[in-house]
């Protein structure tokens, strides 16, 4: 049948166009990379920038594993062992590539490499800065081939059965890693080694902590860009909607004509590159020295929290939540901080609950009311949002009062935010949603065209 | 095609044209199904030529949706030949079958609840484009213009079951009516060349029904595609269907039209039982 495709040939094309499609997220990659770098960084203290850093890695994470949890719906929870491949490919490539190229271990920064912007050795992506881009990919595509690996078992598997699969995955990664010979810390060494067991040999349970350090703002940021560019055109596409499809009706997908299998593997393969990546930006991070529980099952769970506090298929709600959950810990240590929120959620608490009191009831039988519009539910999210941001300065006050250091309870406040979240909004921060979608702001809309429609009758 | 200006049918039918590739048969032959012990469904035949519209009616449990599951390749048949304009479909997977032109409607509906309206029948329109997973990444231009053809498309068919004012709404908002249409329109957007329905007017009320039958007769005649419609409703299904097999216990008891069937003395045994 042709008349798709018929139809699609009337729509008008420019290659300059296409060009521009194609180079434009690069662009901004780019420009992002660099503002982060020259401009926020150098802005702020050292502390801060390693804390913009974190986030930036956790935020690709998370994304990376909303498309497996939350477009084709398979539930992975090994997330954590493509990281932990892609960290230890990359860390391997980049740690023996410079005995080899440059005859020693440390770090040759480009001018967008290294955490606190030492001096440059070499210009952008020559020397070091380019092994470290080439060992990022790389670690990137072995990941993905895992990926495949862990895919195919979703074809016969579901739900919980799949989940026990991906936590397989996760543990045998540990456990390979941590067989792994000790780190060679000298040109002797690698020459006097097998020279198949030299790439292999990153520490076992010791940890690898030689890598050269160049992760920087510049390039976890351009990866964050690029993967979320990436996320979103796939999320509008019609191979997104397929994948979307699975999770929400696997056998009416079929029948749709889905290949559902097919998706399900590519759903794999697609988050395992991203995570790989975000695991090779980790591993040549200031201060981290990889470790094979970096592959285990409470790193996995912490990206899994992400995804489902931002609402499984979101892709913006996964990255609001990646930052949240990545800052509040370092928030709770810091209760004085944390107090001054209240100048933010008092007033919130107080403008939520006047309009609430000037929405009023939605009339019985009207239109509004008849389609599920309910002119309350914006000033009830004000509220929520008031309670959430008082309620956490509250608690830092008390904290601080009773002198409890409130890092130390950090999983027992998520723990309790999940138990909370499931219980009032299940569907997670945003749902299916996106920052940018009009439905999601239908509530607002709902409110001030309610108001307008009691004003006029009146 | 501006949203609020309703179009005729005609005009979707310039749109939809040549969607559905009629003028292929749905031939079944001797298809035999049994779950252990259970002979689900025992020499079953079917000869839907084009542009058709046929039922297959039966007795609760007396193995119909069994009969639409072996056709779309939800099960397999244990012999039996099921064949598509002259194309095998045994063996193939759901997806593969949907691909040959076989579309179909669910009994207990299963739409994509999250997904808006627009969105269930974009989804449908996937497996007849072309474009690969890297013209999704870098957004090619023919990644573009297909997109487009799948929402002009996805727009006519909905303007076509007047659920266009409900378009960016979460399927499973839809009252349970529209629901049942939105399932036809999305099968339809698959682009098939035979419709198979399942209780299509399944818990619809007087007026619902009536326009479900102009509906249904209208997507034959505007589409081509051939309908094989499961209903038990017996006003819908002998006012529309041409011709109309009776299972029984998995067992085909009777075959001709609406009118034969209401004198089948087999038939009338099998609906209130024998004197």
């Amino acid at each position: 049948m042709a008349s798709l495709q018929d139809r699609a040939k009337l729509v008008p094309q420019s290659p300059l166009a296409a060009a521009w499609r194609v180079f434009w997220p690069l662009a901004l990659a780019l420009v992002v990379g660099v503002l982060m770098q020259h401009q926020v960084r150098t802005n702020i203290d050292a502390y801060s920038s390693k804390q913009i850093l974190d986030i930036g890695i956790a935020i690709i994470l998370a994304v990376s594993l909303t498309i497996v949890n939350g477009f084709t719906g398979q539930f992975s929870i090994g997330h954590a062992g493509f990281l932990a491949v892609g960290g230890y490919v990359a860390g391997s490539i980049t740690y023996y590539g410079s005995f080899a190229l440059f005859g020693s271990a440390s770090a040759t920064l480009g001018t967008m490499s290294g955490l606190y912007g030492a001096k440059a050795d070499a210009a952008f992506l020559t020397g070091g800065e380019g092994l470290f881009l080439f060992a990022l990919l790389a670690g990137g595509l072995v990941s993905a081939l895992l990926g495949v690996v862990v895919g195919l078992p979703s074809l016969r598997l579901r739900g919980d059965y799949l989940a026990i699969v991906t936590l397989g995955f996760g543990e045998i990664v540990r456990v390979l890693i941590q067989q792994t010979p000790q780190v060679l810390m000298s040109k002797e060494a690698i020459a006097a080694a097998k020279p198949l067991s030299v790439p292999l040999s990153v520490g076992g349970s010791l940890g690898f902590g030689n890598v050269p350090k160049y992760t920087s703002l510049f390039w976890v940021y351009a990866a964050v860009v690029l993967t979320l560019i990436f996320a979103y055109r796939l999320k509008q596409s019609s191979t997104g909607r397929a994948m979307l499809s699975i999770r929400e009706d696997e056998i009416a997908a079929e029948a749709m004509g889905v290949k559902t299998t097919y998706y399900k593997v590519w759903g794999f393969v697609i988050a395992a590159f991203f995570a790989g990546i975000a695991g090779g930006l980790y591993a040549h991070t200031i201060g981290i020295s990889l470790s094979p529980v970096d592959a285990g099952f409470q790193k996995s769970f912490d990206i899994i929290i992400m995804v489902v506090l931002g609402g499984l298929g979101s892709i913006s709600g996964a990255a609001i939540a990646a930052a949240i959950v990545t800052y509040l810990p370092e928030l709770l240590r810091t209760p004085d901080t944390l107090m001054k929120f209240a100048i933010v959620g008092v007033p919130m608490l107080v403008v939520g609950a006047s309009l609430l009191a000037m929405a009023g009831k939605p009339a019985r039988k009207s239109p509004e009311k008849k389609r599920g519009h309910d002119p309350r539910a914006f000033p009830r999210f004000v509220i929520g949002l008031g309670v959430i941001i008082t309620g956490l300065s509250l608690l830092a006050f008390l904290a601080k009062r009773f002198g409890i250091d409130l890092g130390d309870y950090r999983l027992i406040l998520f723990a309790l935010a999940l138990i909370i979240m499931m219980i009032t909004r299940p569907q997670g921060l945003l749902g299916v949603r996106e920052v940018w979608d009009g439905a999601l702001y239908r509530p607002v809309r709902d409110f001030f065209t309610a108001r307008r429609h009691k004003g006029g009758t009146a | 095609m501006s949203s609020g200006v309703s179009i005729t049918m005609s005009d979707a039918a310039e749109v939809l044209k040549g969607s559905g590739a009629a003028g292929e048969a749905l031939e079944v032959r001797g298809v035999f199904k049994s779950f252990g012990g259970l002979k689900a469904v025992q020499d079953f035949r079917l000869s839907l030529p084009p542009a058709a519209l046929y039922g297959l009616i039966g007795p609760n449990g007396a193995g119909k949706t069994t009969c639409f599951n072996l056709l779309t390749g939800v099960y397999r048949p244990d012999q039996g030949e099921i064949t598509l304009g002259g194309k095998s479909l045994i063996g193939l997977r759901p997806s593969q079958i949907a691909f040959t032109g076989l579309a179909r409607t669910f009994q207990n509906i299963r739409l994509f609840g999250e997904l808006s309206v627009f969105e269930n029948v974009k989804l449908a329109c996937h497996l007849r484009t072309t474009h690969s997973l890297a013209g999704v990444i870098f957004r090619s231009g023919w990644q573009r213009a297909e997109e487009a053809a799948i929402r002009e498309r996805a727009r006519a068919l909905l303007q076509v079951f007047r659920l266009h004012d409900r378009m960016d709404e979460s399927a499973r908002n839809l009252p349970y009516g529209d629901q049942r249409r939105l399932e036809i329109a999305r099968a339809l957007a698959t682009g098939p060349k035979v419709l198979l329905l399942d209780e299509p007017a399944a818990g619809m009320n007087p007026q619902e029904k009536k326009d479900l039958r102009k509906l249904i007769r209208e997507v034959r005649d505007v589409f081509g595609v051939s309908i094989l419609m499961i209903e038990h409703d017996m006003g819908v299904v002998m006012d529309l269907c041409e011709r109309i097999t009776v299972l029984d216990y998995g067992v085909p008891i009777a075959e001709g039209t609406p009118h034969e069937i209401q004198k089948n003395p087999k038939v009338i045994e099998a609906y209130l039982g024998k004197e």
